[in-house]
């Protein structure tokens, strides 16, 4: 059984928000068509990394990243019939996804007053960048520099370079989770007063939630905070450990006096933990540089994976530096099952993520490779519209699908 | 579109007649608050003497005080709080009472805990086989790390991100303030979310498992593709990108007069948005060198160009924004839709012109501290239904009289029950 078994989505998005709020939904039973033009598709598919570097626009794994679990229909939204085919996908749905640039779904004749006419209860859902209103409500941009917008740049990286912005479209990862969150409630709603909504969830707003207490701290002390590197406030040791090898990193974190005297015990330092530069919590923020130092010499000369087994026995978080092809081949990762392998026309056998949430009884999973472009058209029209073939070829004659 | 997204201009709550028991601490403070800002009742359940959570700075006016954390009030708002023991026989009576007419529990203990105390999901969907239990842990349920201990740094080191953050010839570093326990808590709003859906429809609730692990595994967009498809290691590079094909350096963030701006190197379609009105902008004060307008930026492909040409572009544009500040290249993009993006200091943030013409910013009222605090808005906004930051995090135990009371427990009980410790 499937959480959303019997849920039509139509999904207009592109980039990344969009697609894996979508994605979510797919991969937890609902039925998503993923729409996008023919001619100018989402931009992912010309995203690399492709298929052993050749590319194709189908071949990116960066767009099926966020798209598995749909169906692909191309439609050419600039010609009037291929608006009223979106209409008859929209009227099928019970929920619209967009994240264009505020203003483009009204353009193309889909804004949310012309969807209700193809469907009165129609859930619309939203992703912009700023919102449809304010003075930069039409301003285009990115989730990659979003991200420095709302101030997660500024307080990454260290006090003496400049800003270490956290790379990709990070916001595109916190949208998603408040889209799904709404989508559900908006069902709920539907279902004890028979009436959709519209959703309006700015990108920019979403993102701020993810910093709350800095701005607060700026709101109520004036107080603009410093890039810090890894320390964390009155906390150490804390931080990363260089370990043996290139590039091959630990993280270690001591919150209480027993972990710090396991800790002392794994480093085979047993005396550090008496010794009044470190004894007290204090004394261990007001030396940690000296006391990364000492926890290095023993760190170098293990392997990250070493480090974090021993540290984790004696009851210490820590945690080894993951680069993409330990992603891959983590064991813990891989024994909950969190890839799912499945089979893609043009990519091959590659691997979809799970969604980061598992329900005991409907368990989500991803069920169909990302589309190819345009991949499912017949399918669209003839399955799940209805039409007939004649139908379908007299569309696409008329150039819809380009 | 002339739909005015205003924040609560229905009569009718998005998602008031559902009720949660939040017993997280912060792994899962904003799952709990998610549902809340929805409209649900969410009851945050603490131990008497109140959740660690509390102990987390910053504090107000610095003085480090349980019922003054400024993180505990920016992710415990829209609840309302108890104080309850649940390792006492009477707590875990009482807890099974008030399971009984709720629809969520939210839960972030090591796993077993709650096995322990007679609290699973086995019996919790006894009492209430609608209810539905989030469960947000350093690694879930299951698997050969279950029971292993995290920290921020330590789930954002396993998920892969902080490889591919902060300068080559530093270590990995972890985003400046802790963002693990929120990818988890929204992880988990969204599972009991979806697992509601499911409800919905056939009554059955069930037992969602968030491993922070994951949520976290889920932030890094392309390393582990990178080396699925091409076995390529994406590497850190500070404020750079580096093209792993040619080895270019594509700048992703440069100085200004007066800080930084974030501002992309694209080809294609993208670099018709961002290059063409960025060098017409340029050439406008005579900053522009011939071979820079002479580039066709709609067919200009990145993937193509060796990287001394990537240089060549970047040295002109270096120069043009080191005679900017942050404001005139962020208002100067605006008008000539050109993505030149501010790196925003919190104050920049608080004073933004587009939050304050939305009303984003709220401020609620604390009482106790004879103020009021500006606090982020939803970022949920229907145009039906009514959903609202409604009030500010609980003190300790502040709403015990008003829930005890109505699921029957006697003044002269809650006094027995204080005294021993359970409340």
């Amino acid at each position: 059984m499937q959480a959303l078994g019997g849920l039509k989505v139509a999904d207009f998005s592109w980039f990344i928000s969009g697609p894996l709020t979508a994605k979510f939904l797919g991969d937890c039973g609902a039925e998503v068509v993923h729409i996008e033009s023919g001619t100018s598709p989402d931009n992912m598919r010309s995203t690399i990394p492709m298929r052993d570097n050749v590319p194709g626009i189908n071949r990116s794994a960066a767009f099926a990243r966020y798209n598995s679990s749909k169906y692909g229909l191309s439609l050419n939204l600039k010609q009037p019939n291929g608006v009223d085919m979106a209409k008859k996908i929209v009227a099928w749905a019970d929920v619209v996804v967009e994240n264009f640039s505020s203003g483009t779904m009204e353009r193309l004749g889909l804004g949310y007053e012309d969807l209700k006419k193809a469907r009165a209860d129609i859930i619309m859902v939203s992703l912009p960048m700023f919102g449809h209103t304010g003075p930069w409500a039409r301003h285009p941009g990115l989730g990659s520099q979003l991200t420095d917008l709302i101030g997660f740049g500024n307080v990454t990286g260290w006090p003496d370079r400049e800003p270490n912005s956290p790379p990709g479209a990070y916001t595109d990862f916190i949208t998603p989770y408040f889209a799904v969150c709404a989508i559900m409630a908006t069902l709920d709603y539907r279902r004890r007063t028979g009436r959709g909504q519209y959703i309006e969830i700015s990108q920019y707003e979403a993102g701020i939630h993810f910093l709350t207490p800095v701005i607060m701290d700026w709101f109520v002390h004036g107080r603009q905070p410093n890039r810090v590197g890894n320390r964390c406030r009155g906390v150490a040791p804390y931080g990363v450990y260089r370990c043996r090898g290139h590039e091959r990193w630990c993280a270690i974190a001591v919150f209480t006096e027993g972990e710090w005297r396991s800790l002392c015990g794994v480093i085979e330092k047993p005396s550090l933990a008496e010794d009044p530069r470190f004894a007290t919590g204090l004394a261990r923020v007001e030396n940690c540089e000296q006391l990364d130092g000492l926890i290095e010499e023993w760190t170098g000369n293990r392997s990250a994976e070493e480090v974090m087994s021993l540290m984790q026995e004696a009851g210490v978080a820590a945690g080894a530096v993951l680069n993409g092809r330990d992603l891959g081949e983590d064991a813990h990762l891989n024994a909950r099952g969190f890839y799912k392998e499945l089979v893609h026309p043009e990519i091959g056998h590659h691997r979809y993520l799970l969604p980061p949430f598992r329900l005991s009884k409907t368990p989500g999973e991803p069920k169909m490779a990302a589309p190819c472009l345009g991949q499912h058209n017949e399918y669209v029209c003839k399955r799940i519209l209805g039409m007939s073939d004649e139908e379908f070829v007299q569309l696409l004659n008329e150039g819809v699908f380009d | 579109m002339g739909m005015i997204c205003d924040r609560n201009p229905g009569q009718e709550s998005m998602f008031g007649v559902y009720r949660a028991l939040d017993l997280s601490d912060e792994k899962g403070f904003i799952c709990g608050k998610t549902l809340a800002d929805l409209g649900a009742d969410v009851v945050k359940i603490e131990p008497p003497g109140g959740d660690p959570g509390r102990n987390i700075g910053p504090f107000y006016h610095d003085i480090p005080r349980a019922e003054e954390s400024l993180y505990w009030f920016a992710y415990n708002a829209n609840k309302r709080g108890i104080t309850l023991n649940i390792e006492t026989t009477d707590g875990q009576k009482i807890f099974k009472r008030l399971a009984k007419t709720a629809d969520f529990v939210i839960e972030s203990f090591s796993p077993g805990y709650l096995k322990n105390l007679g609290l699973d999901y086995s019996v919790l969907s006894q009492i209430n086989p609608g209810i539905i239990l989030a469960s947000i842990t350093p690694f879930g349920q299951s698997g050969p790390y279950r029971d292993h201990k995290t920290a921020d740094i330590v789930s954002m080191a396993l998920g892969g991100y902080m490889y591919l953050t902060g300068e080559s010839d530093r270590p990995p570093v972890r985003i400046g303030f802790p963002q693990a326990y929120l990818h988890a808590g929204m992880a988990a709003a969204s599972g009991a979310m979806l697992a509601h859906c499911h409800r919905q429809l056939t009554g059955e609730g069930q037992w969602v498992d968030v491993s922070i692990h994951e949520a976290c595994a889920w932030i890094p967009p392309d390393s582990y593709i990178f080396w699925e498809m091409n076995q390529l290691l994406e590497e850190r590079h500070g404020a750079v990108r580096v093209r792993p094909t040619t080895g270019a350096r594509m700048r992703r963030i440069w100085q200004c007069v007066d800080g930084y701006v974030s501002f992309d190197l694209y080809g294609g379609r993208l670099a018709r948005n961002f290059m063409t009105p960025l060098v017409a902008w340029m050439a406008e004060e005579g900053m522009a060198p011939d071979f820079l307008t002479e580039i066709d930026w709609a067919t200009f492909d990145y993937s193509a160009v060796p990287a001394d040409i990537v240089d060549g572009i970047s040295e002109p544009v270096g120069r043009f924004f080191m005679g900017h500040t942050k404001e005139e290249l962020w208002q100067g993009g605006i008008a000539r839709r050109c993505c030149i993006y501010p790196v925003s200091s919190p104050g920049e943030v608080g004073r933004s012109a587009q939050l304050a013409e939305r009303d984003y910013w709220v401020d609620l009222r604390h009482d106790e501290l004879n103020c009021s605090i500006t606090y982020p808005g939803l970022c949920i906004r229907s145009s039906e239904a009514k959903c609202s930051l409604r009030r500010r995090a609980p003190l300790i135990g502040e709403h015990n009289e008003e829930i005890y009371g109505g699921v029957g427990l006697s003044k002269e009980e809650l006094v027995v029950l204080r005294q021993a410790g359970v409340i």
